[in-house]
């Protein structure tokens, strides 16, 4: 099959690459890019593990073909630092609330929070839950994701995080 | 899992999409939101040697109120539903729908086309779209034609579309001022397809029911009206002896299969209470 050149934007940079029609864009991702953060979990549209942000939206990175991203402009978690290399509100919030266990679905679970903080930036506790219902999480009960995602918001917001009582 | 090769096409308008459609045939299947098909593909359970990518046809996407419809192109998301103004003031039981329909990323590709065309009983926009009297836009090799939804469903992932033919837009008659509305759906958990749901459209006059609409989610082949459920109601203060008779007559015309959402009683006998449960609360919102 006829491979397809590729541009787009990941992370802020100009990329290229050739790949067949039926590539998926998580395969294109963590292969050709060699951007192994996103993971690939269920591969089947439930666990959220490989999300990414792609012009403003989350996307689960292996539902979509790679040409399908030609043109657009694509965050991962190599992103998500920031531009000085310190962690993000969000990444500082799965420190500090131990958002994460094992670790395999942080990357998905961060980039949806991304999302979701940029168009919900005080979010209820009920809104986060909903907001995040597309990511599964194995080992920690979501408790401290939800923390995590609270903790981030307070510092993006500027207030004080203050953890609810349990 | 990697999908089996294919060729990929981005056409710019519905016409050339049509006859891609058309030329290449059996062959070849049109993506909308992908989020059936891609799927299906990883899995093998679907392998076209030809994809027809919709999303390169700008005409296809957006909401727009005309007279009394609403006229939602093909390739809207779910997500573009509940981020609309004008759905949520015209059609508030899209935006409950919607919220109900997979996970907040699903939502970001899924479109409304894709869920209503597709003819998968588990869909949740099918028996809305009929309890909503709406109808679809189909443009095909003979140019295009409006059909109701309520004759486009004729088995599971069979509809009246015809080789060549793209369901285009939905057309959504705007509910009565003060009308009732919910869409009851037991799920499993987030993301999940219904056991069974209801959708109610209802409207009051005096504490009775004046008007009554239900539409069934995933308990037959095909979507369902359950006229005579809805008849049931009609003229009633929505009393027990109403509701029970109105659950009774929607379980008979079910037929769901039995899977691992539950044996055929269970998920008949959920399916009444989906509907006893949307009508109570349809009523509690007419004005």
């Amino acid at each position: 099959m006829a491979k397809t050149h590729l541009t787009m934007k990941v992370n802020g940079a100009e990329v290229e690459g050739l790949v067949e029609p039926r590539t998926l864009l998580v395969h294109f991702i963590r292969e050709n890019l060699q951007m192994t953060g996103t993971h690939i979990g269920c591969e089947t549209t439930h666990c959220g593990a490989c999300t990414v942000d792609i012009d403003g939206m989350s996307v689960k990175s292996c539902t979509m073909f790679a040409v399908q991203a030609q043109g657009s402009d694509i965050t991962t978690i190599e992103g998500m630092a920031n531009a000085d290399g310190t962690l993000s509100a969000l990444q500082e919030g799965f420190r500090m609330m131990h958002g994460l266990q094992c670790g395999f679905c942080t990357p998905g679970m961060i980039m949806r929070a991304h999302r979701l903080l940029k168009e919900n930036p005080s979010p209820s506790e009920q809104e986060i839950r909903m907001g995040i219902s597309g990511n599964i999480c194995r080992c920690t009960g979501y408790q401290n994701i939800v923390k995590a995602i609270q903790y981030a918001a307070a510092k993006i917001n500027g207030v004080e995080f203050r953890e609810a009582a349990e | 899992m990697i999908p089996g090769s294919f060729s990929y096409h981005r056409p710019a308008s519905v016409a050339d999409a049509v006859k891609l459609l058309s030329d290449l045939g059996e062959d070849a299947r049109p993506l909308a939101g992908g989020h059936s098909l891609v799927p299906m593909m990883k899995l093998r359970l679907a392998s076209p040697a030809h994809l027809i990518d919709l999303h390169g046809i700008a005409g296809l996407k957006g909401i727009r109120r005309d007279g009394n419809n609403l006229l939602i192109g093909a390739m809207t998301t779910q997500h573009d539903l509940l981020e609309s103004q004008e759905v949520a003031g015209s059609v508030p039981i899209l935006c409950e729908a919607a919220l109900l329909i997979a996970d907040p990323q699903v939502r970001y590709r899924g479109t409304i086309g894709g869920n209503v065309a597709n003819g998968d009983p588990g869909n949740d926009m099918p028996a809305l779209m009929m309890t909503l009297g709406a109808t679809y836009r189909l443009e095909g090799p003979q140019g295009a034609r409006e059909v109701a939804a309520a004759d486009f469903y004729q088995g599971a992932y069979f509809t009246i579309l015809e080789p060549g033919e793209i369901l285009t837009s939905v057309s959504v008659p705007v509910p009565a001022a003060g009308h009732g509305y919910a869409y009851e759906k037991l799920k499993r958990k987030v993301g999940d397809y219904a056991t069974a749901a209801a959708a109610v459209v209802l409207t009051m006059a005096g504490g009775k029911v004046a008007t009554c609409t239900i539409g069934l989610t995933n308990v037959h082949e095909t979507p369902l009206l359950a006229v005579d459920a809805a008849k049931a109601v009609i003229g009633t203060s929505l009393d027990a002896a109403a509701l029970k008779k109105a659950a009774s007559a929607a379980e008979a015309i079910m037929s769901p299969a039995a899977d691992a959402r539950g044996p055929v009683e269970y998920r008949k006998h959920v399916g009444g209470i989906m509907v006893t449960r949307a009508l109570q609360r349809a009523a509690t919102k007419a004005t």
